[in-house]
């Protein structure tokens, strides 16, 4: 279990209880059950295939589950109807993977689609472009306003998504493996990037990813708002875990549909299991 | 034993939950009036060329193939009669609408089949947007506006092009060619000329975005949407015609 630093400061953003979703004869998730209290970092680990997506998407009511329920902002979304889960929706972020950008309308559309098409408007219509401003060069791609999305590089259109995810200010952001397909620094910038965001907006987040770096920058690291840049945040000042757990980040590793760990990143380095060991490159 | 049936009635069952929500969303908010108008601009504006150009040959090859006929009985004086019902009842609307349907059922399956493959319709998901609002609505209320008068159109030029054959080659004159035309149709033949365009939109634009949205299995997918979306359309465009062209001649 994760420690006392660990626990959430306030409100439960999404509960998953005993989820099992199968397609035809494979089962992909089974039997996962797992809470995500306001401003908790929660990284799911695991190999392609091990369920993890899938469990992202039940988790935004995307795929239906086979058993179990989902309670998304206090509601429970199992088996809702699209049209009220929708109002929900629009108040989490989400990153698909490859950014999952609209391929036909310009970057700045696609930042502001959430705004402009929701089923509520967070934001009046004329604001919305100023908006769309600041959210791209918090993402530092304020040039790229007019493009399409086929003109970015891989790790661009990841950051126009990012940017796109928390244009309204939500309280709880998913990501889907934001640093698939992409170089090391790419990759490394991109979760800088999240942590940036995190820190600033104090939304809770779950990353869903194959590199255990990435999760290992999200527990590590805090962005400095005065000097604009990333900090380690563990007490031996190296980046490396202590044990104290500041930035309220939980590992959770998947293997075959099931949830094998759940803890701090202590405790994930301490594992000894074959499985999670070829993640966590042992120091 | 009667499993083969299970995926066709499975796919009308899905398509007639489509069909209910697409048309429940015209009177429902959020209402995508800028879609509406873009998508008008794509199926009206853009057959325009292509759909005039086939009224104005069909009007053509009619005028020339009935002026024989009727020059074995001395009546090639009525041609102008035969071209307008003919163009009016039936080639207009359905002419209008196959092509409508290869040109736009395949461009929006096409789309939505890619939007669908690369996650861009659980994109539009996740952000709150009901994908059949903004996509499906606003392309079957611009198909249901533009067909009915892109064959109005096609009616017309259909009519200009019998009547150069009616002028230069079987020598009538101007007002004996328009008014014997004029005179011919009847309020039913044009209610079955509005009415035909009208309910074929939904076919076109309906089994488009159908196909569209239930792409799966990559780029293949996608072409393979398309094409069925096109056959589907196009024999539906077939079946519907005989069935109301059977209730209004039995009107008349």
């Amino acid at each position: 279990m994760p420690d006392a630093n660990a626990a959430p400061p306030t409100g439960e953003l999404l509960r998953i209880e005993n989820v099992t979703i199968r397609f035809e004869e494979l089962t992909a998730v089974d039997d996962v059950s797992f809470s995500m209290g306001a401003g908790e970092t929660r990284v799911i680990l695991g190999s392609a295939g091990s369920g993890k997506t899938t469990l992202l998407k039940a988790a935004i009511g995307l795929i239906p589950v086979d058993h179990g329920r989902v309670y998304l902002l206090g509601q429970d979304i199992t088996g809702m109807d699209e049209r009220k889960l929708f109002g929900i929706r629009s108040r989490v972020g989400v990153l698909f993977q490859e950014g999952g950008l609209f391929d036909s309308i310009t970057v700045a559309e696609n930042v502001a689609y959430p705004l402009v098409n929701g089923p509520v408007h967070p934001v009046p219509y004329d604001q919305i472009e100023s908006k769309v401003e600041d959210a791209l060069r918090f993402v530092e791609l304020a040039h790229t306003l007019e493009k399409y999305p086929s003109e970015l590089s891989g790790g661009m259109r990841r950051r126009v998504g990012i940017a796109r995810a928390v244009i309204s200010d939500p309280p709880l952001v998913f990501y889907d493996s934001p640093t698939a397909g992409l170089d090391p620094i790419t990759a490394n910038t991109i979760m800088a990037l999240i942590a940036k965001e995190r820190d600033s907006l104090n939304a809770a987040n779950l990353i869903v990813t194959q590199r255990y770096q990435d999760g290992q920058l999200m527990a590590n690291f805090r962005y400095n708002r005065t000097n604009g840049r990333l900090e380690p945040v563990s007490q031996n000042g190296a980046g490396k875990p202590d044990g104290s757990n500041p930035t309220h980040t939980i590992f959770m590793v998947m293997k075959e549909g099931r949830v094998i760990f759940e803890g701090t990143q202590a405790e994930l380095e301490k594992s000894t299991d074959p499985y999670i060991s070829k993640f966590v490159p042992k120091h | 034993m009667l499993d083969f049936l299970k995926p066709p009635i499975l796919a009308i069952q899905d398509f007639y939950i489509l069909t209910g929500r697409a048309l429940r969303n015209v009177f429902r908010p959020p209402h995508y009036e800028n879609d509406i108008v873009i998508q008008m601009d794509i199926i009206g504006v853009g057959s325009l060329p292509i759909v005039m150009l086939i009224g104005f040959f069909s009007g053509l090859v009619i005028t020339m193939q009935m002026s024989r006929a009727l020059a074995q009985y001395g009546a090639t004086d009525q041609v102008g009669p035969i071209v307008a019902i003919t163009l009016v009842r039936e080639l207009g609307p359905v002419l209008t609408a196959v092509l409508v349907a290869g040109r736009n059922a395949s461009g929006i399956a096409s789309e939505l089949g890619s939007m669908k493959v690369t996650e861009q319709i659980d994109a539009m998901r996740a952000l709150g947007t009901d994908p059949i609002q903004k996509l499906v609505t606003p392309r079957m209320i611009a198909t249901a506006v533009m067909l009915p008068v892109l064959t109005v159109i096609a009616d017309f030029v259909g009519l200009i092009g019998g009547f150069l054959i009616a002028k230069l080659s079987l020598g009538l004159t101007t007002t004996q060619y328009w008014t014997s035309a004029y005179r011919a149709i009847e309020y039913n033949d044009i209610v079955q000329g509005l009415l035909k365009p009208f309910v074929f939109a939904f076919v076109v634009s309906l089994v488009g975005c159908f196909y569209g949205l239930r792409t799966s299995g990559g780029t293949q997918g996608v072409g393979h949407a398309t094409t069925q979306a096109v056959v589907v359309a196009s024999v539906w465009i077939f079946v519907l015609t005989s069935l109301l062209t059977r209730i209004f001649v039995n009107l008349h």
